[in-house]
């Protein structure tokens, strides 16, 4: 990383869960590194230094996406490396993980090596590969973990191909657990999911779509936290969507098993109420839930059985989701608007913004054992400022994905990053990628 | 605004019974020698049926043709879906050539509500999507209910109405329900617990529908009786142990409604599977009024494209 000015960020409330500040802070940023973190005016003056004034505004580490789909290699006309990066910083994030979903799967070096050459030179977000569990994500043979982790892997999953596979990811698990590495499970048992397109509800039934139940996640969450338990290995929930998971992992935990888990914003702030137009924007994996599960969520966000929210970003192309419900790709954006769907959460008081900072910084950081998510003098100088109360309307024009399909275009977001910083160069500036 | 048919689901009683009045008076229609009226003439109408169908399509067709409009018949296997365009190209197509009702079938659940929303033009009439709805069935069998009751002095209401069978899969059901609940009729779902689940109670608004799994239980004291079709790859899903045990416990027979339901009528949209859903002495009885729902499918299609067609055309008021 080259030397950039000395950048100063002074008048805003720094708020980091892992050193438990939450006050007025003034931070020094030089050599790509916090420097100082001072009280307000007692940073020895920099003539020199670029100056962020952050009044009114939070300064956290910069945010963690455990859960990215950047579609590139194979599917660039949806996302690239360099789209994907951009809309991370723009959306607050500085890391994002992303899922070896792509063509061909991250089941190699090459592949490792060729999304770290790519983010490199899209210099925005840090982007942190996730190999794959099993070579192109079959579920039969395992990957090469110690060359994939060498390449630069951070942790391991098949993504949406859930491995069904007790005994592979029983030996997935032990191998991984000597590289002190995770495995990062999307939980699904296809016998009972069935090719379901939306929750299995009332709704569901009369909507004449084939229904997904929560148990199909819930089973599959309950295996891996009994292989875990086993093994001794580290597993990671991906996008928990059920109360009865939560209530699962939050059990696991109590018994000292090597558990974590993330949420996604949009099974928070959304519900299976959205798929009664046949809206495809409104089609994930999981699938939106119930009441029941949103306030399991909730519970499990305030007691602190969630480590993370994870955006499970998944660009799709306009085409493949202008078709029947039951045929349309699954997944919607989510780097731009998680961020600012939590600033609501906190405004309306469902979350503190303490322990949204947490789950967005350090939780993440902490499930995938990164040293990011916090600002420590001598930590990368990782930074997002953000203003916690400009109001504004999302629209397809601020995208900076490839692909447009969100189900929260058009509506009215709260808070926004305005300065982001990546090892201390400044990537966005007042709300826009800097030139 | 374009009006379309994509449901019975938020159809108020008068719209019902709109629909139902204009099919009675096309009833005598069918049943002249000469059996065309010029009402359509000049009106397009596409058949884009995704799925196959032989009563649906040509009881579509022939209302069409006895109003005079221009139909057109596309289905799956001849069309373009084959050779792999989306469904939006395809209707989007279709209404370049300016038709003004487009018929639409389609395995998938929604797909009529999808065209209508991209379509600019032309009234999208739903005849069955997926296991949603199939308005067009449900008016058919309330026309044919309703001159079953009327010469004995009873009405559309105040019916105890049940579904038997494969509820979980029928779009007929649905539609029917809605209707039903719509009339205020009293609605029960019966039949085995992995096809008529118990979240169908809440399905059409909390508790408004009854789920029983007991067959006798579930006809007793009914007024109509409507036999669904069972889907015979459903025991293949693991949804019933196999079609003698299923038909053992839940075919309905002249024996088990003489005891439970003597007055019941029968209903059964077809295609029957005799001996597993209904038996033949139900179906072919004094109590079955399945030939008239066929025959009044007719009316009915002609009442949908005649109300559809008409107000699509809102300038035709004047010109008269």
């Amino acid at each position: 990383m080259s030397i950039h000015r000395p950048v100063v960020i002074e008048n805003g409330t720094l708020i980091d869960s892992a050193t438990d500040r939450e006050g007025a802070f003034d931070i020094l940023v030089e050599g790509g590194r916090v420097a100082a973190i001072e009280k307000p005016g007692a940073l020895k003056a920099h003539a020199d230094a670029e100056r962020i004034d952050a009044k009114g505004q939070w300064v956290i580490p910069g945010c963690i996406d455990l859960h990215v789909h950047l579609r590139e290699p194979g599917e660039e006309w949806k996302e690239t490396i360099q789209t994907g990066a951009e809309a991370a910083v723009l959306g607050g994030y500085t890391s994002i993980c992303c899922m070896p979903n792509t063509k061909p799967a991250n089941d190699s070096a090459e592949v490792t090596r060729f999304i770290i050459e790519k983010a490199k030179a899209a210099a925005a977000a840090r982007v942190l590969p996730i190999g794959a569990i099993s070579m192109e994500r079959k579920g039969k043979q395992l990957a090469p973990y110690n060359e994939l982790a060498k390449a630069g892997c951070v942790a391991f999953s098949d993504d949406g191909d859930p491995v069904a596979d007790a005994g592979l990811m029983r030996r997935a698990l032990e191998w991984c657990l000597m590289l002190g590495l995770p495995l990062s499970c999307h939980e699904e048992d296809r016998n009972l999911s069935c090719g379901g397109s939306m929750n299995e509800s009332p709704l569901s039934l009369k909507l004449g779509l084939k229904g997904f139940p929560g148990v199909a996640e819930d089973v599959m969450i309950a295996r891996d936290i009994e292989l875990a338990r086993f093994t001794k290995g580290k597993v990671h929930i991906c996008h928990v969507s059920t109360a009865r998971g939560i209530e699962l992992i939050r059990r696991a935990k109590n018994d000292g098993i090597n558990v974590t888990c993330e949420v996604a914003p949009h099974h928070l702030v959304l519900d299976e109420g959205c798929c009664a137009g046949y809206d495809t924007n409104c089609k994930m994996m999981p699938p939106l839930k119930g009441h029941e599960d949103i306030e399991g969520l909730f519970a499990g966000i305030s007691d602190g059985t969630v480590d993370a929210i994870a955006s499970d970003h998944a660009p799709h192309d306009r085409d493949s989701k202008l078709v029947e419900f039951s045929r349309a790709t699954v997944g919607i954006l989510g780097l731009q608007t998680s961020l600012p769907l939590f600033v609501e959460l906190c405004s309306k008081g469902k979350v503190s913004r303490k322990r949204m900072v947490e789950l967005l910084c350090h939780g993440p950081a902490k499930s995938f054992g990164l040293s990011s998510g916090t600002l420590r003098v001598g930590s990368d100088a990782d930074i997002t400022v953000l203003d916690p109360s400009v109001r504004w309307q999302f629209t397809s024009d601020d995208v900076r994905s490839k692909s447009k399909n969100s189900p929260f275009i058009g509506r009215e977001l709260t808070g926004k990053a305005a300065n982001v910083l990546v090892g201390g160069r400044r990537v966005v500036s007042n709300g826009a990628l800097a030139g | 605004m374009v009006d379309h048919l994509l449901g019975i689901e938020g159809l108020s009683k008068s719209e019902i019974y709109r629909y139902l009045d204009t099919a009675q008076s096309f009833v005598e229609v069918s049943e002249r020698d000469i059996k065309k009226v010029p009402t359509l003439r000049g009106k397009t109408v596409i058949h884009v049926f995704f799925e196959p169908s032989t009563r649906t399509l040509s009881s579509f067709d022939i209302a069409g043709k006895r109003l005079s409009a221009d139909t057109i018949n596309i289905s799956s296997s001849s069309s373009s879906v084959k050779k792999g365009e989306t469904l939006l190209d395809t209707v989007r197509t279709l209404e370049s050539m300016n038709p003004d009702v487009l018929v639409m079938r389609h395995s998938e659940s929604g797909s009529p509500h999808f065209a209508a929303r991209h379509l600019s033009r032309a009234s999208v009439v739903n005849a069955g999507d997926g296991a949603h709805e199939h308005p067009t069935q449900a008016l058919l069998d309330l026309l044919t209910l309703r001159q079953h009751f009327e010469p004995k002095g009873l009405g559309l209401e105040g019916l105890k109405v049940g579904f038997i069978g494969d509820v979980r899969h029928s779009r007929v059901a649905r539609s029917n329900i809605w209707a039903h609940l719509a009339l205020g009729n009293d609605v029960r779902v019966v039949g085995p617990s992995t096809l008529v689940p118990h979240e169908f109670a809440d399905s059409f608004g909390s508790g408004r529908v009854k789920v029983i799994h007991d067959l006798e239980q579930g006809l007793e004291g009914l007024d109509v009786v409507v036999c669904l079709r069972m889907q015979l790859e459903r025991q293949d899903e693991h949804f019933i142990p196999n079609l003698d045990e299923y038909s053992k416990e839940y075919c309905v027979s002249e024996r088990v409604l003489a005891k439970c339901c003597p007055q019941s009528v029968v209903l059964h949209p077809g295609p029957m599977n005799r001996g597993t859903e209904i038996s033949g002495d139900v179906a072919d009885g004094p109590r079955s009024l399945i030939r008239q729902q066929v025959n009044n499918g007719v009316a009915v299609r002609m009442a949908v494209l005649y109300l559809l067609a008409r107000t699509a055309e809102p300038h035709e008021e004047y010109e008269r």
